[in-house]
Formats: structure tokens, sequence, C-alpha cells
């Protein structure tokens, strides 16, 4: 026989979101209980050891959404969180140019001058006209969603400041930010640019983490979603946590003890308990049970309803929408150590663009070919790959004057396509070394003696991402980030508000609204709803409240 | 007819510090600034990144028109005391030691750090120009004072890597706990001393050396993220670390025109720099005499609600009251909190400390806004990490 304890409430998984609910939710006085599946917290925020002096971020890999509310209301700077911005990028082509991305503003415009001048001047527009987007979206993200179909006044008012919001654009905007919000981004980058090249270097941010190709409608709010973060103020800068993404949530963690709560490692949720359609208790896989009458689910919602619950105690109407929730693997990850810092001939000495996101696509063409090889079921045989090397930046990250490479690869597939059979489980030593050489191909493009510096390398498919994170098929936003899964639609219609069909259990990751990316605000917006519903929303610290 | 004597003209405008050439070959931002006549860089690429290098990396600062006085001779020690707030009999010899020094109304002059060599052998650093005060100070002892300001170069080396860097330019500098200093190779003298609250060490060099020491220090630094930067990212650490500068936080008073603008170590929450107990020194009787009647002002370190910056603003109680203002404030970076050091007229800041307000004004796009934003009064520095003295140092 297990153990057995009783909590107010149990979060169930370690990941940035459960722990930003566990943090407030204990800082409210609740006594709170953690529970995960590995023996180590983060979920997708991770720092790991995996190479002997070297730390990987060998999942989530940059930061930048991350609520600054959050971060102040918790305090985690003194825990140890700092996040260090990164300047610029880079998109090398196979004929030995480039287009980089620059923080210096005039250096940016000679830059796209070199490549265009009409585009010099099409870029301040479109950065601007996607800044205005980032500026009307960010209220937002630490609101709840508004419920169009809810009478109930707090509903109506979270309503009223979206019409407001709305009306405060005016007729021209608002029909803008309707197009943003449902158009394709390979359409928008058209509208503006004439240089592929440029193009291709800003679309990456809308196919990111999404099985949607570059001309799917809906891009173009994806990459709203990843302009729509700031580091200190600056929207749309990225930057690292220092010592890897593990940094912020071992900064959650740090918090939360403090506030006296408790984390189990070890051991995940076999069943999430259910009595008389109230949430109870979890019965862990090595047996130990624990009872709370607050259950937050830190899992994705299909992971949560039909994985870990009787299907008995939910209405068919509710699993066949969580069964219907997109949630595809379409990305995934090399994390390499390489024994010096391997050079890109085509880059000036010393450029300061090189600590930036590296990319090897020249064409919106190529993107969406490579969307059509993750169609079939296959990696792109012409992957799209954001590439970053923390460690020029970050001294924490590998050995003096040796070097940290992540490599986040678009498209791959969660069942993967070996003659005519699509499964997970093809997903092999084998088939991950394929997927591996491939991308160290298109790296060569840019960067020709990749292969000679490199010490170790970790190859992350879908398949893997889902089975140590549990995130459902490796998807990294818990859920597509598409306008049909957006706002009062997130996760599914009826229930945006953190609330499931049984009472008590709540779902607080990135399934749930804003959705993904390393931003805490799920979890902070469903502690204040938990706060709430049990009469306790005073003690919501200001800054998220 | 009498002989003529041929004036020598003196340099218009600023002229170069001894690092200069190194720093005009890497400014890009072309920003510079004058300090004590000297053209010192503001910023010389971007203030963001050289923010983060202090605070992630390491980072190189030229600190020479900082200016610099010798007291040598027998009566040394008692004329550096008799200068000083604190106690430098404390401070042993090999040892740094911050020090603020006032009139004979307990008005700040000046504050600065104090190197011992030995007890007839002193070093004074400060911002404010000082020969005269010592002159005055040490009339009828028995010490030689030399301005030492154009013939010593020095370097601000500071961030978590700066003893990674000193490693590896063949400088040992692990035994040295903070506020020690050695000669660590004939001429070179590192003091474990910064403005950044972080782990950092100042270098000081003959005027001749400074090139090399630059170009050695820059060489170690290529795996270190070493970075040069300019006074602004400098000024956020400071306040970031709680550190106060002259002529911002309090206005040195040989410098101020108009009457009470001088303020006293007590006011400034400098308590702990005054040796009461030491003997004489300057501005003794006074600072006693307000120890009993109370401060009329508090220098305090406050938390300031929202996320934009506050430097400047009003500080109201009750919002209603006006009763003092932000001299610095920042967005910090690292702490990710709206924080400045606020001067209050008493009894604010000592025996009220609720109910404080600060209105920000924020200029955005040709429109100005402003608005009433709760503070909260700190008593820890913002900045805080044991990485800043450990002994040995961390590598990073």
């Amino acid at each position: 026989m297990g153990k057995h304890s009783s909590y107010d409430a149990i979060v169930a998984g370690a990941g940035h979101n459960g722990l930003t609910t566990a943090c407030y939710l204990a800082k409210a006085g609740l006594k709170v209980l953690v529970v995960e599946k590995n023996d180590w917290i983060g979920g997708a925020a991770v720092s790991r050891s995996l190479h002997d002096g070297w730390t990987y971020s060998n999942c989530s890999y940059v930061c930048s959404l991350l609520r600054r509310e959050i971060v102040r209301d918790l305090e985690l700077p003194r825990f140890g969180l700092q996040v260090i911005p990164y300047e610029g990028g880079a998109s090398f082509t196979k004929d030995g140019d480039y287009f980089a991305y620059m923080s210096d503003h005039d250096a940016l415009r000679r830059e796209i001058a070199r490549h265009s001048s009409k585009d010099v001047d099409a870029y301040e527009r479109f950065s601007q006209t996607v800044i205005r987007q980032c500026r009307f979206i960010r209220p937002f993200l630490l609101r709840n969603a508004p419920d169009p179909t809810s009478l109930k006044p707090r509903d109506i008012s979270e309503l009223l400041f979206l019409v407001k919001q709305a009306h405060g654009l005016g007729a021209k905007e608002l029909g803008e930010t309707l197009r943003f919000w449902s158009m394709s981004i390979g359409d928008f980058l058209d509208e503006h640019f004439e240089t592929d090249l440029i193009k291709t270097h800003i679309a990456g941010a809308g196919i990111i983490g999404t099985g949607l190709g570059v001309y799917s409608p809906g891009t173009a709010y994806v990459l709203l979603h990843h302009y729509m973060g700031d580091v200190d103020g600056a929207i749309g800068a990225w930057g690292f946590a220092r010592g890897g993404m593990g940094a912020i949530s071992n900064a959650l963690g740090a918090a939360f003890e403090e506030a006296g709560g408790e984390i189990v490692m070890g051991s995940g949720v076999d069943k999430f308990l259910v009595k008389g359609g109230k949430a109870v208790g979890v019965a862990l896989e090595n047996g130990d049970t624990y009872y709370a009458p607050i259950i937050a689910s830190n899992m994705d919602v299909k992971r949560t309803f039909l994985k870990h619950m009787d299907q008995g105690v939910l209405p068919a109407d509710f699993t066949k929408a969580v069964e219907r929730f997109k949630i595809r693997g379409s990305s995934g990850k090399l994390n390499i150590a390489l024994d010096s810092l391997p050079k890109f001939p085509a880059a000036p000495e010393g450029a300061t663009f090189m600590r930036g996101d590296l990319h090897c696509s020249a064409s919106l063409n190529e993107l969406e070919r490579a969307y059509d090889d993750w169609k079939e079921g296959y990696w792109s045989k012409d992957p799209y790959f954001d590439l970053l090397i923390p460690s020029q930046i970050d001294p924490t990250m590998a050995p003096q004057g040796k070097h940290m490479m992540t490599v986040f690869v678009q498209y791959a597939p969660y069942d993967l396509n070996v003659d005519g059979v699509r499964s997970g489980e093809n997903w092999n030593d084998a088939t991950r070394k394929a997927f591996a050489d491939c991308v160290f191909d298109k790296i060569e493009q840019g960067c020709p003696d990749i292969r000679k510096h490199v010490v170790h390398a970790e190859v992350r498919s879908p398949w893997d991402i889902e089975n140590e994170v549990g995130l459902t098929e490796g998807n990294i936003f818990q859920g597509e980030l598409t306008f049909d899964q957006l706002l009062f639609n997130r996760p599914i219609p009826g229930y945006a508000q953190y609330d499931t069909p049984i009472d008590g259990m709540y779902i607080v990751g990135s399934s749930a609204h804003p959705g993904g990316g390393v931003m805490a605000a799920p979890g902070a917006n469903a502690a204040r709803e938990i706060l709430r519903t049990i009469g306790k929303g005073k003690l919501m610290p200001k800054f998220a409240a | 007819m009498s002989a003529k004597i041929k004036a020598a003209a003196v340099p218009m405008g600023l002229i170069e510090t001894p690092f200069y050439p190194r720093l005009a070959a890497l400014s890009r931002a072309k920003s510079w600034i004058g300090w004590a006549g000297y053209i010192s860089p503001l910023v010389l690429d971007t203030v963001e990144f050289e923010y983060f290098a202090i605070r992630n990396q390491a980072t190189l600062f030229d600190i020479s028109p900082m200016h610099k006085y010798r007291i040598t001779g027998p009566d040394a020690l008692a004329v550096v005391n008799r200068l000083i707030t604190r106690d430098i009999r404390k401070v042993r010899d090999g040892r740094v030691g911050y020090a603020m020094w006032c009139d004979e109304d307990g008005m700040l002059i000046d504050d600065g750090t104090v190197f011992r060599f030995s007890q007839t052998d002193f070093r004074l650093c400060c911002q404010e120009p000082m020969y005269g005060w010592l002159m005055d100070v040490a009339w009828g002892f028995d010490v030689v004072v030399e301005d030492e300001s154009d013939s010593i170069a020095a370097l601000s080396l500071q961030g978590p890597t700066s003893y990674s860097v000193l490693k590896d330019a063949g400088l040992d500098v692990a035994e040295m706990k903070p506020f020690d200093w050695r000669e660590v190779e004939p001429d070179l003298w590192i003091s474990r001393t910064g403005f950044t609250g972080d782990l950092g060490y100042e270098i000081w060099v003959p005027r001749d050396h400074a090139l090399a020491i630059w170009d050695r220090l820059w060489a170690a630094g290529a795996d270190w993220g070493l970075r040069a930067i300019g006074g602004q990212a400098l000024n956020m650490v400071r306040i970031e670390a709680g550190y106060i500068a002259a002529g911002v936080d309090f206005q040195p008073v040989h410098a101020v025109m108009r009457l009470h603008r001088g303020r006293t170590p007590m006011e400034l929450g400098f308590d702990r720099t005054v040796a009461f107990d030491k003997g004489h020194f300057n501005g003794r009787r006074a600072l006693l005499a307000q120890q009993d009647a109370g401060q009329r002002f508090a220098l305090v370190k406050i938390d300031i609600g929202g996320f934009k910056p506050a430097d400047g603003a009003l500080i109201y109680h009750r919002k209603r009251t006006e009763v003092g203002h932000v001299t610095s404030g920042i967005w910090s970076p690292t702490a990710k909190r709206n924080i400045a050091l606020a001067e209050l007229k008493a009894p604010f800041g000592i025996s009220v400390t609720t109910d404080l307000w600060a209105d920000v004004y924020v200029h955005e796009e040709g429109v100005w806004r402003h608005k009433m934003v709760a503070v909260v009064i700190e008593t820890k520095p913002f900045f805080a990490n044991t990485r800043a003295r450990a002994t040995p140092p961390r590598a990073f």
C-alpha cells in the first residue's frame, strides 16, 4: 500500500504552468502538493546535463513570453532567474549570401537595402503593424477569455473589455486585426515584401511548433504569438534564461517551496479520482494516493481526459470535443555539444547577429514544400530550423571555449511514415539518426564544418517529446494555436475558464487560454480562477490579478 | 625691459584618457560625455547589451577620470582619520574602505574609496576634485599629498566572469576577498572593488602601462564574453546595488551655490560609516547634534509599482502631500522590478513609511500621461548575488 495524504489542492505535472498555479495557490495559504512523473521538475522548461560539462535547454530554448507580472508577483529573480536578451539573427543561402536581422536599427536598414531598397520601408510598416497587433493582444493574456455565450456579469465585463479594446482600434484597424488572426503568414509577407529571403527569415515564427504551412490560414497569428512577448518591455525581443530554461522552472519550484508547497517526483498520475461528479484526488502509478478538493492538471487536455480519467464520469459531448482538439506533433529538436565555435563563412568575423537565431531557409516555397513532406508523414527533406548557440552569451552552458547549439526543426511528424505505415513507434535510433543527418546536411549550407565540431548530440522526435515530457504527440503548445482553438474556444467551447465538467478539476497548462510558449499565463489565470471559485479571489497578488 | 614669459596654452575641450584609443575603436554609438575634463563613453554599442554583460559576463569600464590622491608620511593615518567619518584604523593594510567625508557642518563633501598601503601611505579615490580640501585637512600634519589623477590609469573589470578573465590573463587573485587589494605584479595593483554589487575588480597601473593591460585583459576575455561598456549601463547596475552617485543622489556641498542643499551621511542612509567613537573628525560635532535633533531627510530605496521607470518622479503621502522625489530610478532588467532611490523629507521614510505614492510621468509618441503608483520602501539592495562575495570566486 502506498502513501495517502490530504491537501487543499493538488497540481498534476511540474511544468512551468503547473508550478505557477501551485505558487499562487500556496501563497494564498493553501496546502498544495505538486506531483511529477519525472525525477526532475520543469516539463518542457528544463536544463539537462546529458554530456559532461554541457547544459542543454533540451525542449523550450528561448524566453520572451513569460509574463513580467508573474515574474514580479513570484519574485523569480530572487530565486535565481536571470533573463538575458540576445541580439539579431540571420538566414544563410546556398550561394553564400545571407540576410541578417540586427538590433541596431540603422544597420538593419542598410542590410535590408542590400537586398531591396523597397523592402526597407516595407519593414518599417510591417513591424509597425505587428507591434500594433501585439499591443492589442497583450492585455488579454492575463485575463480570462471572454465568453460570448455567458450572461454572468464577469463574462459580460470581459466581453465588454474586448469590445472596448476592439472599438479603440477603429473600423479599418479592426478589419486588419481580423485578417491578421485568420490569414496565412505567407500571404501577409507577400503583401509587404518583395525579397523572398527576407520573407522567409520572418516567416519561421509563423510555423514554429505548428502543423501548418506558411500558406495555411492562421499562421499569421502564430507569428504574432511569437512576437507578443517582451524582454524588459522591448516587445518582440527574445532572450535566454541564464543556466538554461530550467532556471525558470527551478525558480518557480524554489518560490513554491518557500511558500510552503511540497513536490513529489518520480511517479506520474495514473488516475484522476472523481466521486459524484467532483474531483477528489489523484492515484499515482506507484500506488500512492493523494486527496484534495481541488485538482489542477498541467497535462494537456487530451492526456488529462483521455488517458487518466474514467470516461464514464465525463459527458460524451465533452469527450468528443477533447478528441477533436488539434494537438499535432510537428517539430523535432537537436541539442548539440560542440568542441569550439563553428564558423559560418558567409558572416563577417565577429558579427553580433551570429548570437541570435540562425536559419538556412531561403524561400517561402521551400518552407511550403517542407510542410508537404510532413503531411505525408515524413520529416522535411529540406527542413526549416531555428538554430542558436546560447553559450556565446551564457557562460554557464558549456566548458570554456566550447559551445552548445540548440536546433529546433520544423517539420517532423509524430507518426512517422515508414513503408506506408504511420506510427510513433517508427521512431528509433536508425530513424532518429537519419533525421539528424538530414538536419546536419541542411546546417552545412551555412556552416560547412558543423559535423567536425560535434562532441555529442541529442536527437528528439515528437514521439520522444511525448514520452519524456508528456506532451501529446509532442506538440509544444499543448494544442495548435489556430483561431478555432483560441480565446473562448480554448481548449473546449464552453470550458474556456480553466474549468471542466468535473467540479474542482481545472486545466492549468497551455491547452488553456492564452496558449503555449513559456508564458506562465495559463497557470496564473487558472490560479486566479481557482481562488475566485473558493472565495479567496482577493488573495491573488496585485500584478496578475 | 623685463623678459616676457611665454605661457603654455591649455588644451580646449575634452582630453583623452590613456585607454581612449581602444575605446574609440570600439565605439559604434559615438556617444561620449565629459567626465572631469576627460572624454568618456556613455554608450559604446547599446546600453542594453552592455548592461547585460555586467550581470552575465564581464565588462571593462575606464575609470581613469576618477580623482586619485596619495597621502604619505608619518601622520598619514591621522590625516585620513580626521578627513573621513569612519575609523580608518579598522581598515587593515592591503584593504580598501568605502568612506564619506564632511565639512564642519556635517554636510557631505564627497564619498569614495580609501586604499590603505600602510599606516603611512594611503590613496583616496573619489569623484570630485579634492586637492585643496586635503591640503586644508593636512595643515600642520607631517604628510605629503600628491595628486595622482593624471598619472594612474584605472580600469573597472566587473561581472560574474571577471575572475576568469583575470585568471586567463595570468593574474592570480583567487585568494582576494572583497575589499582586498594587492600588488599582483610590479606596478600592477588590483582591488576587489567596484560600483556594480557584482563580482568585480579594479586595476590600477601607471599611465604608460594602460594599453598593455587593456590588451592583455581583452585577449583573455575572448572566451568569457568580455565587453567594453559606457557609463549609462554602469549607472543602472549601481542603482540596483543601492550605491549613490555624487551630483545625483546627493549634492557635494563644496559644489553647490544654494544654501541647505548639503546632506549628512545619516540623511543618505550611511549611519554605519560614521564612527563617533574614534575621536575628532571633520563634522563630528554637527553630526552628533543631528543625532540628537533628528535627520531632516532620508534617502531610501524604493520599489515602485508598474513597469514605467520613475526617474525624477515626485513622491506624495496619501496622494496629496508632496514629501520628496526620486533621485535615480530605472526598470531593473535583473530584478525585474521598477526600482529607485528617493529623497524624502522627515518624518517620511523614517517614522512614516506607508501610504507613499510616486507620480510617474510617461511620454509616449507625443502624449503625456501620469499616474500615482504605490511606493514600498526597501531595506536591502535590489541586486544581491552570492557570487559577488564568494572566495575563491566562481568561474561565472
